[in-house]
């Protein structure tokens, strides 16, 4: 999974055409922590389809605020360059729930 | 035919992790189940200051995984998936879940709670756009901006503590004109420069464009609504049970919690609850352990009473 931070996501999530998965983690989120493995084993299987990317909002907190992110976990769409769907909160961020928000964008 | 265990643990918090931990111990092979993160509620605290023995700059996630580790060098096995359901009509009970199911001898439920919502307008749609649950979480977000915690418990008051840390300015929003958190507590919030309270103030609304703006205020008092900027609101007005999925299998009380007696026994024999999903008057750490110890050590007088000491066939 490819780390974004201020200095790429431009290039990589807001100038990439078609659709791209942002992971928004932190280092005190331990329900962000506890999803990583999941989301690196969808990013396996799935990466090929769908561009998987994953944000530390710790060491980018700007970024996160401007992209409307205050809340973690948060999974947000991005389909060229506009953010089109995203989920939050640990409740609702599941593996599950990632891996059907993914297969909606492949 | 698939393995038997003697206890089928589900929830990998505190109080499971206790479990595991006591029956590992007494020689029964157990597992622990858990879909989600493991060290429960208490993993999204860093203020554990209250769990004896945890000094010097305890913390939640660290407290957890130390526990998790502990149960894990005795033998406890530990499982992520998903409970969907139960089956406790035979003597050897089955956990059904997500990825297939689990029999065993006895099933110790310990699924916890979870934070109740506030049901204010605007909540549910800035939830992660600054409605927040969890201060570990989010509280970095926040960092020389102005927060709202609602609430008046332990959480409440100590988590507005924790949110200090970042935060320039935490405003506590309580219904009453007191707090219910420990006076300990409530005695260190108070000597916080950077903390102030609106008593007898319930949040009407949280509203934002995007994301949060402030929330409009009612004293119930006096009735006045006032509005309030703020960037963030931070969301302690209590815990729900976890227990839809042993909904209608043991006895639950009108919230949901699960009613069991003092050795944890729930209204079905070999069937146990432990820690904050069972109906008691203090929801902590340290009586999540306990419940834990106390219902593991019943599982085995349960197994010794029930089961003859035969080895049940297993799939080895």
């Amino acid at each position: 999974m490819l780390d974004v931070t201020k200095d790429n996501f431009e290039a990589e999530v807001l100038q990439t055409s078609g659709a791209v998965l942002v992971d928004f983690w932190g280092e005190k989120c331990e329900p962000c922590k506890a999803l990583m493995p999941e989301v690196h084993k969808l990013a396996e299987q799935y990466g090929d389809k769908l561009k998987m990317c994953k944000l530390n909002t710790t060491e980018n907190r700007r970024l996160a605020i401007s992209q409307k992110v205050l809340g973690l976990p948060t999974f947000i769409i991005y389909k060229d360059g506009e953010k089109i769907k995203e989920i939050s909160g640990a409740e609702n961020c599941t593996p599950e729930s990632i891996e059907t928000l993914i297969k909606e964008f492949i | 035919m698939s393995k038997i265990y003697d206890v089928a643990i589900v929830g990998g918090g505190p109080a499971g992790l206790s479990a595991g931990l006591y029956a590992s111990r007494a020689k029964m092979s157990a597992i622990i189940i858990e879909k989600g993160k493991w060290g429960g509620q208490a993993s999204t605290t860093e203020e554990l200051e209250n769990y004896p023995g945890s000094v010097e700059h305890p913390t939640g996630p660290k407290v957890t995984e130390r526990m998790k580790l502990q149960a894990e060098a005795f033998g406890t096995e530990c499982l992520k998936d998903e409970v969907i359901g139960f089956d406790f009509l035979e003597k050897i009970k089955v956990v059904k879940l997500a990825k297939g199911e689990i029999k065993a001898k006895t099933v110790i439920f310990a699924a916890g709670a979870q934070p109740m919502l506030l049901g204010a307008p605007g909540e549910i749609e800035l939830r992660g756009k600054g409605v927040s649950y969890c201060a570990t979480c989010d509280a970095d977000f926040f960092t020389e901006l102005e927060v709202v915690a609602i609430g008046g418990g332990d959480a409440a008051v100590e988590e507005s503590i924790y949110l200090t840390k970042f935060a320039e300015k935490v405003t506590i929003v309580h219904r009453r004109d007191e707090f219910r958190a420990a006076k300990s507590i409530v005695e260190k919030a108070m000597q916080n420069d950077k903390i102030q309270v609106i008593w007898n103030t319930v949040v009407e609304e949280i509203y934002g464009d995007g994301i949060v703006e402030g929330i409009k205020m009612k004293n119930v008092q006096t009735g006045e609504v006032t509005d309030f900027k703020t960037d963030g609101v931070f969301v302690f007005v209590g815990t729900k049970p976890i227990t839809e999925t042993i909904k209608g299998h043991v006895e639950l009380d009108a919230k949901g919690y699960i009613i069991a007696d003092e050795e944890m026994r729930t209204s079905v024999e070999g069937v146990f609850a432990a820690g904050d999903v069972r109906v008691k008057s203090l929801r902590q750490v340290v009586t999540a352990c306990a419940d834990g110890a106390i219902a593991a050590v019943n599982a085995e007088k349960y197994i010794e009473k029930n089961f003859e000491h035969i080895t049940l066939p297993d799939a080895k």
